[in-house]
């Protein structure tokens, strides 16, 4: 296993977050259509980057409830986009299973039933930007 | 070749830590006319300035070059020191070995090689000095007040007071500006009205004070002392000298559909008007683009029912050409537009309100005659929550990156004074942190908590869902808790960002004024000239240099005043001898100059020259001294180089280049 600074640089590069920029407003956790059934919340994401607890966070259910809206990084006022940090706590986790990276075009052939829903809808609405 | 002297200042060690001093001096005195070279701790010290003084005495020095902190902070400071060891003060020149050098270096030898380098380029423009002799320019006493608001009323009182007449140009057919639309202020919740009027009557009434209302800057020329205005006084359709304010045209005017801008847009106003009862001058003007008789030609009822024969269907717009010694600006501010902000339902729900417009329903003589109420259906709301920071502080293109300073407070005020007057209505505000820096402004803040029970939540809001029946669903943060509320509310209101009223641009332009990327008006130093614009001669007043709440706005319109004052006190000013000048031999008249001179500084004459031996008539440039403003513009424009900047010539600049390429 990775030391959780190293992680938690990868996942800033990955999302392209920087979490100092965020004020903790809490408006990202206020937009949240699944804050109810997620144990760490969208603003705590932040902060867990931030104080490099990434071993949490990869072990969090939220992963897996976010549904990608992405409403947090629209109305984020500082523009730290925490939705993004989540999908790239989700890209972490999946990476970390077996290495491999893929080409978008290969996906479709490989779609079986085990690969999380939010990793396909999150990175459909990734490349559509 | 002039007999020069080097100084080069340790700045303790803001200078000394990335250059070495010595190393300096020592290059100094290889430069071609250097006698003299030495450092020292703080050139600018007493100590630092006799040192200077005894070199130029002992050395019998021609030329002084300083190496030190930028021009800016001590040119005046070191030609003042040579001048009274009897050297022309322009023979002496700056090298700016710290902004420009120590202070964005970090390696030692590199700074080095660059300070001598500077160094270098100074004595060669040293070299190439001349004495200059400073001219005097006029000062009229007189200034001029852009902007009526409380900031712009302060400032004309104070300066009248001093004893010079002011004249104030305000865009609205009235003077009070946006305090005149507030109904208590804080942190001692007195009636606004009742604190402004007074000064509103006073600035009126006051000798010295000429208001101009419904009349706008439209084009400024000049310079410090002597600035001429002039003021486009737009037609009002009632004659001011006739008029007795007896308000029976606006009773009876049929068109009473038109927005009332004072009430923001809340309800509506006649198209022949005044703003507000207290209005001052008390006389009302016509809204040309809405009055029935302007639009279709028939109506004209207020003309047949003015006992006084006042309104005037053919008035004219009118302007007015006026010399000033000092300009202050007060152009005050404006609440952000809040339709990119959709998440907040602002523009789909009557009862989603900024808080200037609580503001309005609040007030007696706003469109709820001071009853609180919801906008939709009349109904008096049970639930309100406040939302902070709604497009302040935000990094995106939306809202405004700073803080707006004034919201914290407002809206303690307003939810303090909400659950005074109305103890059975629930007041929720949304905060992110609140800011209360002020004398008894956190105290006043917590009575609103502890006494009388509004309910802080911090957490930011994320959306406001409005209901079919008609109620508010507001899904915001709570931070401390580690919660998503959801609160039915019945009103919502906004803490909008403040910005500069949007007119200050077209201001700034023609007063050639600097503002910031946020249309704020820029100060001369951030903190040692805060109510000074760079520009010689205007001033600042207001929130039109940053935000600030009413305590802050009438203590910088007060500075503001003071430095005016100063200006206006002098009978002379001493003019920069740093000017353009044309050499009669090489001007072929050709206008170039004259067209580029943003100053009108250049004009022609036709004159006798002799050209070795050659006498003939020609158009030749000649510069106003007292006009020029030494910007250059016409030397670089020259086609045939005979344009020159006196202190800042062609010869002493290539020279400049010439010892940095050395």
């Amino acid at each position: 296993m990775k030391s959780e600074k190293k992680q938690a640089e990868k996942i800033k590069e990955i999302s392209g977050v920087n979490p100092l920029k965020c004020m903790k407003c809490g408006k990202c956790s206020a937009t949240c259509p699944s804050f109810a059934e997620m144990d760490i919340k969208p603003h705590q994401f932040v902060s867990y980057v931030q104080n490099e607890e990434i071993e949490e966070l990869t072990k969090s259910v939220s992963l897996w409830k976010c549904l990608s809206c992405f409403a947090c990084v629209e109305r984020c006022p500082r523009d730290v986009k925490p939705g993004k940090i989540i999908d790239a706590v989700r890209q972490l986790v999946e990476r970390e299973k077996d290495g491999d990276y893929l080409s978008p075009n290969e996906i479709p052939e490989l779609l079986d039933p085990e690969i999380p829903q939010q990793l396909l809808v999150s990175a459909f609405r990734r490349y559509r930007r | 070749m002039q007999r020069i002297g080097v100084f080069v200042c340790h700045c303790g060690s803001n200078i000394a830590a990335t250059v070495d001093v010595k190393k300096v001096v020592e290059m100094a005195m290889c430069e071609p006319g250097v006698v003299h070279a030495e450092d020292y701790p703080y050139m600018c010290s007493e100590a630092g300035q006799a040192k200077i003084q005894a070199a130029i005495k002992e050395k019998n020095l021609g030329g002084v070059v300083v190496c030190s902190c930028s021009p800016r902070m001590h040119e005046n400071t070191f030609r003042k020191a040579a001048e009274k060891a009897g050297l022309n003060p322009y023979m002496v020149e700056i090298a700016n070995i710290r902004e420009h050098c120590s202070w964005i270096h970090k390696n030692m030898e590199e700074a080095t090689e660059k300070a001598v380098i500077l160094m270098k380029a100074a004595v060669a423009k040293v070299n190439l000095n001349t004495p200059l002799q400073a001219g005097e320019s006029r000062v009229t006493k007189r200034a001029l007040v852009i902007g009526g608001g409380i900031a712009g009323i302060q400032t004309a009182l104070d300066i009248a007071e001093a004893g010079y007449p002011v004249d104030i140009v305000e865009k609205t057919p009235s003077i009070g500006g946006r305090m005149s639309q507030l109904d208590k202020t804080f942190p001692t919740l007195d009636c606004s009205a009742c604190i402004l009027t007074p000064k509103m009557v006073e600035a009126n009434a006051h000798p010295n004070i000429n208001i101009y209302t419904y009349s706008e800057v439209e084009k400024v020329s000049g310079f410090v002392g002597d600035f001429t205005v002039d003021i486009r006084k737009k037609a009002r359709s009632v004659d001011m000298s006739k008029c007795t304010g007896c308000g029976v045209c606006q009773e009876k005017c049929p068109n009473k559909k038109t927005p009332n801008e004072f009430n923001r847009g809340l309800n509506n106003r006649s198209a022949i008007y005044t703003p507000f009862a207290q209005a001052i001058p008390n006389v009302p003007v016509i809204d040309r683009e809405h009055c029935t008789k302007f639009l279709t030609g028939k109506c004209g009822i207020c003309a047949k029912v003015c006992q006084a024969g006042a309104v005037d269907y053919e008035q004219q717009d009118e302007i007015i050409t006026e010399k000033y010694g000092a300009i202050v600006v007060a152009t005050g501010f404006n609440m952000i537009n809040l339709d990119k902000y959709d998440e907040y339902a602002y523009s789909q729900s009557k009862d989603v309100i900024t808080s200037l417009e609580l503001e309005r329903i609040m007030n007696a003589a706003g469109p709820t005659k001071g009853h609180l109420e919801r906008l939709s259906d009349g109904k008096a709301p049970k639930e309100m929550v406040f939302i902070q920071c709604v497009g302040s502080r935000c990094a995106d293109k939306r809202g405004k990156s700073y803080c707006s300073k004034i919201c914290c407070m407002y809206t303690a005020k307003h939810a303090m004074l909400i659950r005074d007057k109305y103890p059975d209505v629930n007041v929720t505000v949304f905060y992110i942190d609140v800011r209360t820096p002020g004398k008894n402004f956190d105290e006043f803040y917590r009575r609103a908590v502890e006494e009388y029970g509004v309910n802080y939540i911090k957490g930011q809001v994320g959306k406001v869902i409005p209901q079919p029946d008609g109620k508010l669903l507001v899904q915001g943060s709570d931070l401390l808790s580690n919660k998503q509320i959801l609160k039915e509310a019945d009103m919502v209101v906004l803490a909008a960002a403040i910005e500069p009223e949007p007119g200050v641009r077209n201001i700034a332009t023609m007063l050639t004024a600097s503002i910031d990327t946020n249309d704020f008006l820029t100060e001369a130093h951030a903190k040692l000239r805060p109510v000074e614009s760079p520009t010689a001669g205007i001033f600042l007043s207001g929130v039109c240099q940053g935000p600030k709440d009413i305590p802050e706005t009438v203590s910088q319109a007060g500075a503001a005043a003071v430095k005016a004052i100063g200006l206006l006190a002098k009978d002379k000013l001493t003019t920069n001898p740093c000017t353009a000048k044309a050499d009669e031999l090489m001007c072929n008249g050709c206008s170039q100059c004259a067209n580029v001179c943003p100053y009108g500084a250049i004009s022609y004459e036709t004159k006798l020259i002799n050209d070795h031996g050659v006498r003939e008539d020609r158009r030749v440039a000649v510069v106003n001294s007292a006009l020029c403003q030494g910007c250059g513009a016409c030397t670089v424009t020259c086609p045939s180089g005979a344009m020159d900047l006196q202190g800042f010539s062609n010869r002493q600049i290539l020279a400049e280049v010439d010892a940095i390429c050395r």
